[in-house]
């Protein structure tokens, strides 16, 4: 198990890179640190390392206290960005590296890296240099280098941001097998929200220093605890609008949407995914009116965009359903999907799966019950909220 | 991050080289372009300004060229030659002067003390440069870069004319006169700087996740040097090394003043010492001497050249 409790790491000039973070992370747990670039979350799996001192807190792995311990003395196996392979060595003495320096006899550790490379296929290569190996096996060599030692933990930096899209969505599902199979606890860093989705048990969302959210992949999707979460998960950019509650309903950009339950009068953000929106040829009350501006082809969909003003809207349509540019067309969200912020926080849907907690279904015909609990949070048993560090 | 951004760099220069090579084509196709049409006057005044210069620079270059080739084709020839005079011609072969060189009681030695010294001041410069670069090139030292330009200003300085009388009384009080341990040390101190400077750069130029890896594996720091570092800056050590080798080979005045015994002078002060008692220069002995005391450095440079490749980052020539 890995525990941060109150980590915090300024670098001179008073960059505050991590701003007082605290994780559970369990034992064969996979975690993603998600964020974008600047983020925190590249600093914070090298303070895990021991590469980088924190300026405060404490970092406990299997209940030791190794905050201020070196890199070697915490058990960890690091793959980093470029990998790190040494040039000048085969793949056969790549693996075998870390066993060289915790003097491990040649011929154990040999042989350990030939059994280690066959699990990997990397066994027509033991004699090449890292040089002569193409991006993924190269990534593999890696992955077998930390697999080799039986770390506690592996700390992955961004490992697949190198590979091209084809070979990184194999080595995703090749990776998640391997972590599953050994059962190693894992922490893995990335920009791509994709690949955080794809691979975490549990994903931390993080912007400037601090975790925005940490949950579960189908709770940060499904119920982004704040805008920025909403806004940075998903492969498309959720359409986050301005918008009123008051007499009774909820006014967003010209439509007039009932109101979700539990949300008291004033202003609020709403927010729906392109995806959980459907596209009317026929004007509607409860829909976002525009222009088709652009229309971009997705493959099995298309992503388009309505335009009125200054506002834009996003939708997905499926194919052969696409408008033509410049046709005017009415979006109409999924009440069941709907998200509202105040003040950056989502208050509708509520999270609290028992009962009494939300008030539920006064207000309008939401089927309020689909929209609070979704199963994945419902399971799980931590708490999502907790995860909210503001 | 640093390191994507330099790749990041790295890709855009790429980019531009390529902008600029589409900008070059166009002038070449205008060129093919008026081929087709008649000279005109102002063109074969150009035409002809450009034969004169393609004359001028080949002219030029066969005048540098015999500048610098006739010593070494004397060196070739006059070690050869029964009589041998400043002129370079084609020898009366013999082999006479290398059989009068073995007869003088120091000219052998003297290569020896060379090798002495030069692989002395080699070693000691690519241990310490090693060593030093590594340290300025990881860690964050303020006024690290003034540091180094200083002492390379001061490098060429403390081991030239200026410093020998001090040296040569420090030398004095350490008791190092007439022994070869003053000599490497002198001269090392001498190429110390400039071997730093090249050798951060080599340093600078590798990047350190290999050694943040060996680190979270568990290695210590003398076995990240040692299994990573050195490995990965070869060709800057050999460089390093082969630098000082020549240099030290080379040297005249430092030797001359620090050492009396004639028994432990290296092949530049004796070289001097060729001469009748007339003080006539005795051109059979020195260039045959010439001619011996050259080849070690030239063997040395082929030998490194194939085997590690020498390399200068950043554009740093010495």
């Amino acid at each position: 198990m890995i525990a941060l409790s109150g980590l915090t790491k300024e670098f001179p000039g008073g960059v505050r890179a991590l701003d007082g973070l605290d994780l559970e992370i369990a034992d064969g747990e996979f975690v993603a640190l998600l964020g974008p670039s600047g983020c925190g979350k590249t600093t914070l799996l090298r303070t895990i390392a021991g590469l980088e001192i924190p300026t405060s807190g404490r970092i406990r792995i299997d209940g030791t206290d190794v905050t201020s311990a070196p890199p070697g003395k915490r058990d960890v196996a690091m793959v980093f960005q470029d990998y790190a392979l040494f040039p000048h060595m085969d793949v056969t003495a790549n693996i075998a590296y870390p066993l060289r320096i915790r003097k491990v006899p040649r011929a154990r550790r040999e042989a350990r890296a030939a059994e280690t490379a066959a699990r990997l296929s990397l066994s027509e290569l033991l004699t090449r240099r890292p040089g002569q190996l193409s991006g993924g096996q190269q990534q593999r060599v890696a992955l077998a280098r930390a697999v080799a030692c039986h770390p506690k933990a592996f700390l992955f930096d961004e490992p697949l941001s190198n590979l091209d899209a084809r070979l990184r969505l194999e080595a995703r599902t090749f990776l998640k097998r391997l972590q599953r199979e050994l059962g190693v606890t894992t922490v893995f860093v990335t920009h791509d929200q994709g690949e955080a989705l794809a691979l975490a048990d549990r994903i931390a969302v993080m912007s400037a220093g601090r975790f925005t959210q940490v949950g579960t992949p189908s709770e940060v999707f499904r119920r982004p605890a704040n805008t920025f979460t909403a806004a940075f998960i998903g492969s498309t950019p959720m359409n986050l609008l301005p918008g009123t509650v008051g007499d009774g309903v909820l006014r967003v950009a010209g439509a007039v949407l009932p109101r979700p339950g539990g949300v008291p009068d004033g202003p609020i953000v709403y927010g729906v995914r392109p995806e959980y929106m459907d596209l009317s040829p026929t004007p509607r009350e409860d829909a976002f009116a525009g222009k088709v501006a652009v229309v971009e082809n997705l493959g099995a969909a298309h992503l388009v965009t309505l335009e009125s003003g200054a506002r834009l809207v996003q939708v997905v349509v499926p194919e052969g359903e696409e408008p033509a540019s410049g046709t005017a067309a009415w979006a109409v969200p999924r009440p069941d999907r709907a998200l509202v912020y105040r003040d950056d926080r989502l208050v509708f849907p509520l999270p609290a799966p028992d009962g009494a907690g939300s008030p539920a279904s006064g207000g309008g015909g939401l089927p309020a019950s689909d929209g609070n609990g979704p199963p994945a949070a419902g399971g799980d048993g931590r708490p999502a909220a907790g995860g909210d560090a503001r | 991050m640093s390191e994507r951004a330099a790749r990041g760099g790295r890709g855009g220069e790429a980019t531009a080289g390529r902008a600029g090579s589409g900008e070059r084509a166009t002038p070449s196709e205008k060129g093919a372009s008026r081929l087709g049409e008649r000279p005109k006057p102002g063109e074969r005044v150009a035409r002809t300004r450009h034969a004169v210069g393609v004359v001028g620079r080949a002219t030029f270059l066969a005048v540098v060229l015999g500048f610098f080739a006739l010593p070494l084709l004397w060196l070739a020839t006059a070690p050869f030659d029964t009589r041998p005079g400043l002129t370079t011609s084609v020898p009366e072969f013999t082999l006479r002067n290398f059989q009068a060189l073995l007869d003088n009681p120091y000219a052998l030695t003297s290569l020896r003390n060379s090798l002495i010294q030069a692989g002395g001041s080699a070693a000691l410069v690519v241990a310490l440069a090693a060593l030093a670069a590594y340290a300025l090139s990881r860690v964050r030292v303020p006024g690290r870069d003034a540091l180094l330009y200083v002492l390379l200003l001061l490098s060429s300085v403390v081991t030239g004319t200026a410093a020998m009388v001090p040296l040569f009384e420090l030398a004095t009080r350490l008791n190092l006169i007439d022994t070869h341990l003053g000599v490497v040390l002198t001269l090392s101190g001498g190429l110390l700087p400039a071997a730093i400077f090249i050798m951060k750069d080599f340093m600078d130029g590798t990047p350190t996740s290999y050694e943040e890896s060996a680190r979270v594996f568990g290695a210590s720091p003398a076995q990240i040097l040692r299994h990573v570092v050195l490995p990965l800056v070869r060709p800057g050590l050999a460089t390093i090394a082969v630098w000082a080798v020549a240099n030290v080979w080379g040297s005249f005045l430092q030797p001359f003043i620090l050492l009396r015994d004639p028994e432990k002078a290296p092949g530049a002060v004796i070289l001097y010492t060729l001469y009748t008692e007339g003080g006539a220069p005795r051109l059979d002995l020195i260039s045959a001497f010439s001619l011996l005391y050259s080849l070690p450095v030239v063997v040395m440079y082929v030998f490194v050249s194939r085997r590690y490749g020498f390399r200068f980052h950043g554009g740093i020539k010495s």
